[in-house]
């Protein structure tokens, strides 16, 4: 039997009650976006129904800690295809054992979380460190990223907290969505960039007149820091994956 | 003016480098005046450079002019290179443009010493008062307590800087008189006293009174130079554990020598960096601070250095075959930690799912141990039945057969077993 959902939290979660008011056996977990029909196997369409996605969530709230209520959201974030039918099969094994069960990390539906938590916050933190913004011509602090997961939603609040006196932009290139921070409150938004705009880096025309100085004052910076006698370079691609460089202003040619 | 600038941030941060503290973690302030930066709890590594160090913190002097000779330092008063100071607003301008742009946790600031230990303190206190009394500044602060300088100029920086540190240079008090015959140990240890004293007192007060201020919530650390000198890694190391002991250090760091002068008493210009050796001392650190290790364990009259070839926790095991095999679903925590292949988060893990169900192989493996190591010391539900015991000596053969050290490729100095 195959469940496909429409990709959405709540409908993941639907997708759980769904199966508990139907106990059809055995399921494989797909979304929409993946599913091919196949000759031999049942499908069945999930409606998402926040109400019922509701219910399951609450009753999670209660037989997860804190901790693992994140490493399912993180989990979820991934947006790996495979990691959809790993969460739910994640939460029918939650609400079938006593509470405690996400403590066997023998289960490889507990472990499969475990490590896509593990990616997930991992790029979080990356998109924490790696983020550079540059101050624009009206003040604003902007930042063009594309990360490997969907980790807007996770980072909003580190940068709402440490960036409270500076209106900032960051926006996901890949997923076309941004946060825009006004000195008061965070806000999701969508940019119609002009034709032909260098999204990551836009034209010196637009920035601010000290802009330049700092890029190459910390390019100057990263440089001199450096013990030529010590060169790793293995370790340095290691810490700074090549797919990340482009953010990084000291990693970009002038 | 831009040019000038850039001139004296390349001088001054050149001569930082070899301070290699880069931690900005242990942090507790938040920004609740709506100013800006607050602290990230396990520190941010902004970019690596290409030596692959981290890069955290804009790490400057404030001035490489100093009334030392130090051998071992690079802005040694003999020393014939350039030399520039950064004004206070200089400072204060680059670290909030930095941090606004997001390429820093925060500032490291040290400095040589001009004209005197309090005229030096002075400067860097009015550096860190203006960042966060003017300019709201949140930001992690790691700040060098300048040996000498007077209580009050210690006891008021720390009320500003989130770390303080005073590094020992050497390992040993020999070492240093033979580079610094202007230094000693003792001017070391008197501040990091002080400073220690100052925090116990502040987090009691702390407890008393709610609004105490902060004082160096992210401790104190200090730093002792690997290789300049012909301490053996006991030598090191025991007085890494009596420093870890004795003052509440967070991190004592070990910086490779590199060799900057042709000097006699030391390494000559082009001598590799000794940074096997370094690594192998951080490992034994590790061990010290989160496995549960004594020093006495890993290093002593019989072993007075670390093995080149193999870490300090196989090397232990080795020595130590009487308490192998653990069985993983049985033994201690502590046990388990002790392990080669085995990580605290691992064991962590395993002493958590064994309440499930006996671990087998495949459920190690996924648990992320490295098992082609641990399977030497351990016994699990499925292991396979072994007929004969192996020597230590003969799984440090395996061992090493089956793994290629990152370090091969650049160390000579391998012994071949056979």
């Amino acid at each position: 039997m195959i469940y496909i959902f429409d990709g959405s939290l709540p409908g993941l979660l639907t997708a759980v009650f769904e199966w508990f008011e139907r106990k059809p056996g055995k399921v494989v977990l797909k979304s929409t976006g993946m599913f091919q029909p196949e000759a031999f196997a049942e499908s069945f369409t999930v409606n998402t129904d926040t109400a019922k996605a509701d219910r399951v969530w609450t009753g999670l709230q209660k037989k997860l800690s804190k901790i693992w209520l994140r490493k399912f959201y993180c989990s979820y974030l991934s947006e790996i295809p495979e990691a959809y039918n790993h969460l739910f099969h994640f939460l029918v094994y939650i609400f079938k054992h006593a509470t405690g069960a996400e403590g066997n990390y023998g289960n490889e539906h507990v472990i499969a979380l475990s490590k896509y938590a593990k990616s997930v916050e991992r790029e979080k933190h990356r998109m924490e460190a790696f983020i550079r913004f540059q101050k624009t011509g009206d003040g604003l602090f902007y930042a063009g990223i594309d990360p490997d997961f969907n980790v807007l939603p996770l980072i909003s609040n580190h940068f709402k907290n440490r960036y409270a006196d500076q209106q900032w932009v960051i926006y996901d290139l890949k997923r076309k969505y941004g946060l825009h921070y006004n000195l008061d409150t965070v806000s999701e938004i969508t940019i119609s960039f002009a034709e032909g705009i260098n999204k990551q880096k836009p034209a010196p025309g637009l920035m601010d007149e000290n802009e330049a100085l700092y890029a190459a004052l910390w390019k100057d910076y990263f440089k001199s820091a450096n013990i030529i006698a010590r060169k790793n370079t293995k370790l340095h691609v290691q810490h700074v994956p090549k797919r990340y460089w482009k953010y990084l202003t000291e990693k970009i040619d002038v | 003016m831009s040019d000038r600038i850039r001139e004296k941030l390349n001088i001054l941060a050149d001569a930082a480098k070899y301070d290699v503290s880069c931690s900005s973690s242990g942090g507790t302030r938040k920004n609740d005046n709506k100013g800006l930066g607050n602290s990230h709890v396990s520190g941010i590594c902004h970019t690596y450079t290409e030596d692959g160090r981290c890069v955290s913190l804009l790490k400057i002097l404030l001035t490489n002019h100093c009334i030392y000779d130090c051998l071992f330092c690079v802005s040694r008063k003999s020393n014939d290179i350039k030399r520039a100071a950064f004004t206070v607003d200089e400072v204060v301008d680059l670290t909030m443009n930095f941090y606004r742009r997001n390429y820093i946790e925060g500032l490291f600031l040290s400095s040589g010493i001009f004209k005197n230990a309090d005229f030096t303190m002075e400067r860097l206190l009015l550096v860190v008062k203006k960042l966060r009394l003017e300019q709201n500044y949140n930001g992690y602060i790691h700040l060098k307590t300048i040996p000498g300088a007077s209580d009050e100029l210690i006891r008021e920086a720390g009320l500003y800087a989130d770390r303080m540190s005073i590094n020992l240079e050497m390992p040993t008090e020999a070492g240093l008189k033979l580079l610094a015959p202007e230094k000693n140990h003792a001017d070391v240890i008197k501040p990091l006293d002080f400073v220690q004293k100052q925090i116990t007192q502040f987090s009691a007060d702390k407890k008393l009174i709610k609004h105490t201020p902060k004082f160096v919530p992210a401790g104190q650390s200090t730093q002792m130079v690997i290789g300049a000198t012909p301490e053996s890694d006991k030598d090191i190391m025991y007085t890494a554990n009596a420093f870890y002991q004795n003052f509440s250090l967070k991190r004592v760091y070990y910086s490779g020598y590199v060799p900057i002068s042709n000097d006699s008493r030391m390494p000559v210009l082009g001598t590799q960096p000794p940074l096997l050796r370094e690594n192998r001392l951080y490992q034994t650190d590790w061990l010290m601070r989160f496995y549960g290790f004594k020093v006495q364990e890993i290093l002593n009259d019989a072993n007075p250095n670390l093995d080149v070839d193999i870490d300090p926790k196989l090397s232990w095991a080795i020595r130590n075959m009487q308490h192998f095999p653990v069985d993983i679903n049985q033994a201690d925590y502590k046990m388990i930690l002790r392990i080669p292949g085995i990580g605290v988060m691992s064991a962590q893990k395993i002493v958590q799912a064994r309440k499930f169900g006996k671990l087998r192989i495949d459920q190690l493996k996924k648990i992320g141990i490295a098992y082609n190591k641990a399977k030497h010391f351990i016994v699990c539900a499925d292991s396979p039945y072994q007929l004969r015991d192996y020597q230590g000596t003969q799984i440090k053969a395996f061992i090493l057969a089956e793994s290629k050290s990152k370090y091969l490729k650049t160390d000579n100095n391998q012994m071949i077993l056979f």
